[in-house]
């Protein structure tokens, strides 16, 4: 049996195909979800795309996290089941209270894409088991406003409870505070980052095929549990 | 609301009426001409249709007679010729690539409106060609932006540049389009009047084209996307064609006899494009469009008169049920306004509710606000009365046509006499490695990653080529790994001394560009940035420019597929230097058989292909060293072009080289470097026998690549060359961590790194 994972497309979602297409590679069943749809059709785990849903107005993720889909998403992710938010994802679950903190404008004020280092932190989580801890691994990142915020106590906790999944290397890239490119909830099921492992999975296509892992590491974990 | 309606009725009682056809850019006889067709004057929405429509930026007026060339002149046999599947005319060409795919491409210009407001200017360049792009049935694919800027140390291009990086930056990057490539040039003449011009590439299947036309009566007319609003009224008009002088004179665009509310430049919302993308082609696959157009320059007035001129009948068009923004725009703004994010389909009774679900389900606003009619009429209708009765021919496509005066300009033989031979020149090896710095590091040739990576290169998930290499490579179909790769170029330094060679030179830079990715050049879209066409000089160069596109089209079987012009590029008295912008597409079978540009192994061997000769007018070292510009331009061999790509096609194929690179600005050791930098090694070089190390390195003669060969390719890659006759020296070895050139000078990439990376992000971060 195929593990099958959805792929939550938004109005101005922009990254579900890729994030579809490393599904596939990885060996999952991707499944494309509606925003308007409570629904998520019997997925064993859900990718929050990357894009600027509903337009990023207001604040980027903060009208997606009002979606229909994203109610049941919550309550699942809240029941256990995987979900990774990857760059406009991630700021989806940050809306949504899955995860702490915020993402805020790069402090040098522009957009930036690069293929930028990373270190997993974490091979505890639903996203990263096929990583080893301390390893490095290069993906893109395209991201506008990128700058993890939270407050010092918040920030402490990440970090003392092996919360915080990924930190860039080779320097910061958005004035995201620790470092911290990534981070997951308490059980490991929920994790958020803005580098884009989907866009490093082929490589005619990415930098490298370094981003493969996180989809691999669902898959198996599904498969297995 | 004093004055009385303008209806049509209104205008035949009222023949005496003083109408501002002057204000809004109409010539006495053009106006004549008008009332001529009419039998009577025009309704004010009538002018005001008019008045954009026969404006430089829609009618090509000014440039029709010469453009004819690229029809008359298309190449009638060889693959781009066969791949033609829409020429000119339509909203984009469209080319066959093969198993069952068509790809359209265009390049247009947004210039004076990004000059004017930077950021919105340069967004809605990107939005405006996207919907050139699905209206022709396509899913848009990638972009790219030719850009031109004033002198980079000048103060107002700290203004220019940054803003319109961000605008294409915040616009196709939400958009969910990679931008792959493009140019970034530097230089004074740009000072008052940059260039920006966008390109986007969009794949569809054949049976999946569809063109703009409004046919079977009864047919209804849907107006969706963005509600219309004040903004860009007289854009095209005003802003495109007319000298800034007088916009600046004039205050901003003049509505019909009223001051203008809001500004002339559009406002660009990327979202609502997105929504626009998705639902026209969910519309498109469903099979619910009869003819689609997108509404860009001259809005409504130019969607309506063009999909009703296009098709068979007539069309009658509800003013008061277009959706607006503002409900105090008189029905002149409506027809005039540029507001972006709008299309208009044609589509069968039958088949509306459906059109209107998909548009829902995207949350697009969609309304039907006419329907076609039989008989030949234009027909517009304000609160029920008749306010616009046209032959939508005489608005569309029968506008006025000019034989511009043109004549050599008095100062071109000065300028080619002006050698650069007798500039002093580096004389050892310390002066050269002091000049190659001052080369690399000067704006011009610079790396350009601090603009680029603004941009999304990676979206979609299917960019195999990106800036900086030569051209920009996607992949079409993940089976099959079929793929396009698009280049644009143009020197305009070149084009300045020569223009009719400046042409071709675009076109072979380009078309060379295009076959070092190892793709087989098709196809060309052009965007020609002149000055004004009522002066002789820049005309002159303009017609020059055209026919030697044309001409070298057809040498070298590339059709010109559609593209764009932009005139009075200038402020005041001084024209920018004449600008064509040419973009090839080619096409490759199997992208993984690619040629990148990186050295990327020690020990390939460095081969450079095509001949040196000592050509430095209009190089960037004169530029860089001298500040000058003078002689003349390198010579062009377009067979040479052709046998040059030949060879480097068939070694992609062939697995013979695994990195080409361009020679072109900048010579060989910008080439170079380029590749150096990319791979991260080192070259070890030596000066070819009877060449001068000077010219050697800056020289920029034509028809000329580096390539990287892996030892065990260098028998059967120095063979085919040999064979086929084409000039390829061993000049070097991928190695180590320096570009050296033997018996001359060392430069340790760390340094050589520093001094071509720093420029940018210390003049504008």
């Amino acid at each position: 049996m195929t593990t099958r994972i959805g792929v939550v497309t938004f109005p101005g979602s922009l990254d579900d195909s890729d994030a579809r297409r490393a599904i596939g590679l990885a060996g999952g069943d991707p499944v494309a979800l509606w925003h308007r749809d409570k629904d998520l059709r019997q997925v064993d785990a859900v990718v929050l795309p990357g894009g600027f849903s509903y337009g990023d107005y207001l604040r980027c993720g903060a009208i997606a996290r009002f979606s229909p889909v994203m109610a049941t998403v919550i309550e699942q992710a809240k029941a256990g089941m995987p979900v990774l938010g990857i760059c406009n994802g991630f700021q989806v679950l940050c809306e949504s209270h899955l995860l702490p903190g915020a993402l805020t404008r790069n402090d040098h004020l522009h957009f930036v894409c690069r293929d930028q280092r990373l270190r997993v932190e974490s091979a505890d989580t639903a996203w990263t088991s096929d990583y080893e801890r301390g390893q490095e691994i290069t993906v893109p990142l395209k991201n506008g406003e990128g700058g993890y915020v939270a407050d010092e106590r918040t920030l402490d906790e990440l970090e003392a409870e092996g919360r915080v999944a990924f930190r860039y290397l080779g320097g910061n890239p958005n004035g995201s505070r620790r470092d911290i490119a990534g981070i997951t909830n308490e059980a490991g099921n929920v994790v958020g980052l803005m580098p884009h492992p989907e866009h490093a999975v082929e490589a005619l296509t990415g930098p490298t095929t370094d981003g493969l892992g996180f989809f691999t590491s669902a898959v198996k974990k599904l498969v297995t549990s | 609301m004093s004055a009385p309606l303008d209806t049509v009725k209104h205008a035949e009682e009222t023949p005496k009426a003083d109408l501002p056809w002057a204000e809004l850019g109409l010539k006495e006889d053009e106006y004549a001409r008008i009332r001529d067709i009419l039998g009577r004057r025009p309704t004010g929405a009538e002018l005001a249709m008019y008045s954009v429509m026969w404006s430089e930026h829609c009618s090509y007026k000014s440039s029709k007679v010469h453009l004819r060339q690229f029809g008359e002149k298309a190449p009638t046999e060889g693959p781009g010729a066969e791949a033609m599947l829409v020429g000119i005319g339509e909203q984009a060409g469209v080319v066959d690539v093969g198993q069952g795919y068509a790809v359209t491409f265009k390049v247009e210009s947004h210039n004076h409106p990004s000059y004017v407001e930077p950021y919105q200017g340069a967004a809605t360049g990107i939005g405006g060609i996207v919907r050139d792009i699905i209206a022709m049935g396509a899913r848009p694919v990638a972009v790219m932006d030719p850009l031109r800027f004033g002198a980079a140390d000048h103060p107002d291009t700290k203004r220019v540049l940054p803003g319109v990086v961000a605008g294409i930056g915040g616009y196709g990057n939400c958009l969910g389009l990679p931008n792959i490539g493009g140019e970034v040039v530097f230089d004074a003449c740009y000072q008052g009047n940059p260039l920006v011009n966008a390109l986007c590439v969009g794949v569809m299947k054949h049976e999946d084209i569809h063109l703009a036309k409004a046919a079977g009566t009864g047919n209804k007319v849907i107006l969706y996307g963005a509600r219309t609003g004040g903004d860009g009224i007289g854009g095209a008009s005003i802003l495109a064609s007319e000298t800034f002088e007088t916009v600046s004179d004039s205050g901003s665009a003049t509505g019909v006899g009223k001051p203008a509310k809001r500004p002339a430049v559009q406002v660009g919302d990327p979202f609502q494009e997105k929504l626009l993308i998705e639902c026209t082609l969910e519309a498109f696959h469903a099979g619910l469009v009869v003819g689609i157009q997108d509404l860009g320059a001259a809005g409504l007035s130019c969607a309506t008169s063009e999909l009703a001129s296009n098709g068979s009948g007539g069309m009658r068009v509800e003013l008061d049920d277009v959706p607006l923004r503002d409900s105090s725009l008189s029905p002149e703004e409506i027809l005039m306004s540029e507001s972006q994010e709008r299309m208009c389909a044609v589509v069968e009774p039958g088949n509306v509710e459906r059109f209107l679900a998909i548009c829902e389900k995207w949350e697009v606003t969609a309304t039907v606000v006419g329907e076609v009619t039989d008989g030949d009429r234009l027909e517009i209708f304000w609160h029920g009365e008749k306010i616009v009765d046209v032959d939508p021919k005489t608005v569309a496509h029968e506008g006025p046509v000019y034989e511009r005066p043109y004549a050599r300009p008095d100062w071109q033989d000065d300028l080619q006499a002006d050698d650069p031979a007798k500039l002093p020149r580096p004389a050892d090896g310390d002066e050269l490695r002091a000049a190659v710095l001052a080369l690399v590091s000067s704006p011009n040739q610079a790396a350009k990653s601090w603009v680029t990576d603004q941009y999304d290169r990676y979206v979609l998930g299917d960019t195999v080529l990106a800036q900086p290499e030569d051209g920009g490579m996607i992949r079409i179909d993940a089976g099959t790994g079929l793929g396009v790769a698009v280049s644009t170029d143009g020197n305009s330094r070149y084009a300045k001394l020569d223009p009719y060679e400046g042409a071709r030179l675009a076109l072979a830079e380009s078309y060379r560009n295009v076959a070092a990715t190892g793709a087989r050049p098709l196809a060309v879209t052009d965007c020609l940035n002149f000055g004004s066409p009522e002066d002789p000089a820049a005309m002159w160069q303009f017609a020059q420019a055209t026919r030697g596109l044309a001409d070298a089209c057809l040498e070298l079987g590339t059709p010109v597929t559609g593209g764009n012009v932009s005139l009075y590029n200038q402020t005041g008295g001084a024209a920018i230097h004449p600008t064509p912008v040419v973009g090839v597409l080619g096409v490759i079978d199997d992208v993984a058989r690619r040629t990148p540009m990186a050295f990327r192994e020690e020990g390939h061997l460095i081969y450079l292909l095509g001949e040196t000769r000592e050509e430095l007018g209009g190089s960037a070292w004169s530029q860089v060293a001298h500040g000058h510009l003078g002689g003349r331009p390198p010579r062009v061999d377009l067979e040479r072009e052709r046998l040059l790509a030949d060879i480097l096609i068939s070694a992609s194929r062939d697995g013979m080289v695994d990195a080409a690179h361009d020679v072109s600005d900048g010579g060989v050791i910008q080439a170079l470097a380029e590749s150096c930098l990319k791979g991260g090694n080192g070259a070890r070089v030596v000066v070819p026998d009877g060449l001068d190390p000077f010219v050697f390195l800056f020289s920029e003669s034509q028809g000329r690549a580096l390539v990287a060969v892996p030892r065990s390719e260098e028998l059967r890659f120095a063979d085919m060359c040999a064979v086929r006759g084409l000039p390829a020296a061993r000049v070097g070895v991928v190695d180590g961590e320096a570009l050296e050139v033997q018996g001359q000078f060392a430069l340790p990439l760390d340094e050589l790194r520093r001094a071509h990376e720093r420029t940018l992000p210390e003049l504008f971060a």
